[in-house]
């Protein structure tokens, strides 16, 4: 990879355009289709695409492989914990109508968590299982170069 | 009308890449072909008024699987081969032929039990579908009824999913992750491992 100019300048135009449709996939899912699943794996191809086209290093300092693990979790946990702060708020287990004052501003909140969760969850697992393929195919030379 | 003509134009695609993925050799090809297969498909689900479906397909299998796909194809990548082409099989093709058939044409047979698509008195629409269809907006105040299930109705489910994804993720880490530093000890024990 590197003289594919035509490539890098569009992949730099069109990147940020991804991103702006996972956010709003992610937070509009109440409305039309698509959810945190669909937001996480299109966040997680521009990060792939950019990847893919200025080399996976670069990705990498972008986010970092640890980074991803926290984060795999994070969702997990975020998902998990929206459950927990409705039974401790005296409700079922991801009940979400006890986490606000009315009923259906309780659930919205309680669906924006959740999606958030999955979001953040399937971003970082697609991410992590690109990258590990990746790095497999590496040549064993520069691993003694790199960090982590 | 148009539903028709573009339910048949997607539906013979369809079975033109399949048969286009079977006869191909070259390993790239089928893979790209894939792709296409899945974008197809994220057509028909669109026809069919599933959105959120088509969405998932084309995102998961149109785009990140085919990426794993070519990321596997390096992998096993064999310097001495230009062209990834598929080996030739040993077996003759006559028994699984049949099977697929026999199993093809009992499938066909069981739907000509199945109720016309979109038919109101199915059963699968009778069940709980006309509840969460009036209900999750007074209830949720979510207007995707999909979402509406998804996220509040069947929280639990999606909950086991996402838990799904992250085990999987796990797994890739433990099976792939991390470089192969283990090379000087690989050579004590006679470099057996070399993928």
């Amino acid at each position: 990879m590197k003289h594919n100019l035509i490539l890098r300048v569009v992949a730099k135009f069109i990147i940020p355009l991804i991103f702006l449709f996972a956010l709003y996939v992610q937070f509009h899912g109440d409305f039309g289709p698509g959810g945190g699943f669909q937001a996480g794996v299109i966040f997680s191809a521009a990060i792939i695409l950019y990847a893919l086209v200025f080399g996976v290093d670069s990705a990498k300092q972008v986010i970092p492989p640890y980074a991803l693990r926290l984060l795999a979790s994070v969702g997990v946990l975020l998902y998990a914990g929206t459950g927990v702060a409705t039974l401790l708020l005296g409700g079922n287990y991801l009940e979400y109508s006890v986490l606000a004052s009315s009923q259906l501003d309780g659930q919205h909140l309680g669906i924006l968590a959740i999606e958030l969760g999955v979001g953040i969850t399937v971003m970082s697992v697609m991410l992590i299982m690109f990258f590990a393929f990746a790095e497999r195919g590496r040549p064993e030379m520069d691993s003694e170069s790199e960090l982590e | 009308m148009i539903d028709n003509i573009v339910d048949i134009t997607l539906l013979s695609l369809l079975a033109i890449q399949a048969f286009a993925i079977i006869r191909m050799r070259s390993l790239f090809a089928v893979i790209m072909l894939f792709s296409g297969f899945s974008f197809l498909s994220a057509g028909l689900f669109v026809v069919m008024d599933a959105a959120d479906v088509a969405f998932t397909e084309a995102a998961v299998g149109a785009g990140i699987s085919t990426v794993l796909m070519l990321a596997t194809l390096a992998l096993t990548y064999d310097a001495t081969e230009i062209d990834r082409k598929e080996k030739r099989s040993t077996h003759k093709p006559w028994l699984p032929l049949a099977v697929v058939v026999i199993t093809g044409a009992l499938l066909i047979y069981g739907t000509w039990d199945i109720p016309a698509f979109g038919d109101p008195d199915a059963p699968a629409q009778q069940h709980v579908a006309p509840y969460y269809l009036e209900e999750s907006l007074p209830e949720t105040g979510v207007q995707n009824v999909v979402t509406a299930v998804l996220a509040s109705y069947r929280g639990f489910d999606t909950l086991g999913e996402v838990a799904v994804i992250f085990t999987a993720g796990i797994a890739v880490l433990l099976l792939l992750g991390g470089r192969r530093r283990e090379k000087p000890q690989l050579e004590k024990s006679g470099g057996k491992h070399e993928a």
